[in-house]
């Protein structure tokens, strides 16, 4: 299969708790995987596994068929990462903030150059080349830090949360350029609380206590749960987890 | 992959150049602190004891006994207050700390003077400053003694005695600091203690901003190599460092008159060496710390015994041998050493290569252990 991640049994433990329990899952190439489970459920735990930023307690996993245990520097240089809070420096300006990540990445002046243009046009940023990063609005900075993790052309782009405490417009402005890059051939790896956003996904998996619960399409997810919508299939889902852990726990306590 | 990119540390330099450029408040501790120390240990940090506030109590009133209150406001060494009557007076006067010592010279000192019988004279010190009361204890005891001897000198020439050979002399010369002046030793010192304390400062400020704001992280997700980071994050700091290393030589130098005897090469290569171990405490300090408020307290955590065990202040030869080998683990203890060998000495490396050493060792250890707790992961 061609799979731009790939993780087998993927296991995070924080001294005695479990972040994330087994996790196996594939994104194809070229897709966008919503990424989705309540708060504290493992999502943001995977996605540093991933990039490299946390060490997995057990299992394995390959991105972009590179091994996240030995491979993770080889890693860094194909993927794009944007975390949940806003991680660019806000004292520089949105101009001072490229070019750091474009010697980061090592682009020459030609690319340098020509990738700037090219995302300060995608981003919207035309004309606040020289304003100071702190001073953008919130969907100014989401499209500012997705130019700066896409300056160096990734395979892969690795999104945590995004769109949380963005207007609407923004969001959708947001989603736009997410579903562009897909049609690039780039596999996008997102996580949301939005529903709306998950709905345009082309797979999706849900993440509740460190658990993969279910994968599939959009569609396949509603069929399979009979439900109305993916809201639906998300509170169900949680509801009947919530359920069998009861049910486990009042088995234990009998014995 | 594992090789060092100079495009990318470059790229961190640069970028930190413009963020200290913004960052006035920061600017301002690099530029206005060593100046503001420097002022502050100059003038108020003054060890030498002078000008001792003397009440007097002189119940004779005659030309003897303003002769003997002369001989202790000539030294220098103790001034007249004020004038008293009475040990009530004298009591509230060392109480409420007019007067740090009292004279007391009896009603019938001229007499017995005149009688040649031996008289006494009493003195009363405020002991709560031991540093004041020593001082005036062995200077009083000298002044006496001193006036004695003449006196009994020109009684036995009176009587027909040649001049009195005495039995033993000392001739004591003091070499490197002739006047005993404590700016002259201080000043060597701040220049240690300045530059370690802005340069740790600002470096494990920096550092940990980056953790605080989450752009750690960021970089943590980019191909950069913990050394690049690291060299990029510490070079502008290399420069602020030596601006604050030539900013209090100039002063010391100009303002306060201690020039450098020594080698000016030797001084500032030992110096660059000593900011290098600064600045990697600096790195050391932000692997502990989370916040900049914890950065903070660890950087006070070791200031403090970097300025009472260092000998910056007090001798280490009369501290305990155990608190003497916590000095030692204390990088400006070296540093002192070789400060004030060069610049009142004029000493070289034959005196001071254990010292060097001392510091390089030091700065070894504190680089391998900053290297290994500096990773690219955020656990």
């Amino acid at each position: 299969m061609n799979a731009a991640i790939s993780c087998n049994e993927l296991t995070k433990r924080f001294g005695d708790r479990v972040a994330v329990n087994s996790l196996t899952l594939s994104v194809p190439k070229g897709s966008i995987y919503g990424f989705l489970g309540p708060n504290g459920s493992g999502k943001s735990t995977t996605i540093r596994m991933l990039c490299g930023l946390l060490v997995p307690t057990s299992g394995s996993g390959t991105v972009l068929g590179l091994d996240v245990m030995t491979q993770s520097e080889e890693i860094k240089q194909r993927i794009g990462y944007m975390s949940q809070k806003f991680s660019l420096y806000e004292d520089l300006t949105v101009e001072e903030n490229l070019d750091f990540y474009a010697g980061v990445y090592q682009l020459n002046a030609a690319e340098r150059k020509q990738r700037k243009a090219e995302l300060i046009e995608m981003a919207g940023l035309t004309g606040r080349e020289k304003q100071i990063a702190g001073s953008l609005s919130g969907g100014w900075k989401q499209r500012l830090a997705l130019s700066c993790a896409l300056l160096h052309r990734p395979e892969l782009l690795i999104l945590d949360e995004p769109t949380a405490g963005v207007d609407p417009v923004s969001r959708r402005i947001f989603w736009d350029v997410i579903h562009e890059l897909a049609r690039q051939g780039i596999t996008v790896l997102v996580t949301t609380h939005y529903m709306d956003e998950a709905q345009t996904c082309d797979w999706i998996g849900f993440i509740f206590f460190g658990n993969l619960l279910a994968q599939g399409t959009p569609q396949e997810l509603i069929e399979r749960m009979d439900a109305n919508n993916l809201e639906d299939v998300f509170i169900d889902l949680v509801k009947q987890e919530e359920a069998r852990l009861a049910q486990a726990r009042a088995g234990e306590g009998g014995r | 992959m594992k090789r060092f990119v100079f495009g990318r540390y470059w790229s961190v330099v640069k970028k930190e150049v413009i963020q200290i450029k913004r960052d006035r408040p920061s600017l301002g501790i690099a530029l206005v602190m060593p100046l503001m120390m420097l002022f502050l240990f100059g003038y108020a940090v003054n060890t030498d004891v002078n000008d001792i506030k003397m009440v007097v109590w002189d119940q004779s009133a005659t030309a003897y006994s303003r002769e003997l209150i002369d001989q202790f406001t000539n030294t220098r060494v103790f001034e007249v207050s004020a004038h008293a009557s009475g040990y009530r007076a004298i009591e509230s006067m060392l109480d409420d700390g007019s007067a740090s010592v009292a004279l007391v010279i009896p009603p019938d000192y001229a007499r017995k003077r005149d009688r040649n019988e031996p008289a006494n004279i009493q003195m009363l010190i405020d002991g709560s400053d031991p540093n004041i009361a020593r001082t005036a204890t062995s200077n009083a005891q000298l002044i006496v003694q001193n006036r004695s001897v003449t006196m009994q000198e020109s009684r036995m020439q009176k009587q027909g005695m040649s001049e009195l050979e005495p039995p033993l002399t000392l001739d004591s010369r003091v070499l490197f600091n002739p006047n005993m002046e404590s700016i002259v030793f201080n000043i060597p010192g701040l220049i240690g203690l300045i530059m370690q304390n802005v340069t740790m400062i600002l470096t494990a400020f920096s550092l940990v901003r980056e953790k605080e704001r989450g752009t750690m992280e960021q970089l943590i997700v980019t191909p950069i190599r913990p050394l690049e980071l690291m060299l990029g994050k510490i070079t502008p700091y290399v420069g602020i460092g030596l601006f604050s290393f030539c900013l209090v030589l100039l002063v010391g130098t100009y303002w306060f008159g201690v020039p450098v005897k020594g080698s000016i090469s030797l001084l500032v290569s030992l110096s660059i060496l000593f900011l290098l171990t600064t600045l990697t405490l600096g790195i050391f300090i932000s692997t502990i710390a989370k916040t900049q408020l914890q950065a903070m307290q660890i950087a006070f955590a070791f200031i403090l015994p970097s300025v009472l065990l260092s000998g910056f202040m007090f001798p280490r030869e009369s501290m305990p041998l155990v608190i003497q080998w916590l000095g030692g683990l204390v990088p400006l203890t070296y540093f002192l050493e070789i400060l004030r060998g060069i610049f009142l000495k004029a000493v070289d490396l034959t005196a001071l290569w254990k010292d060097a050493l001392g510091m390089g060792i030091f700065f070894l250890l504190i680089l391998t252990v900053s290297m290994l707790r500096f990773r690219k992961k955020i656990e």
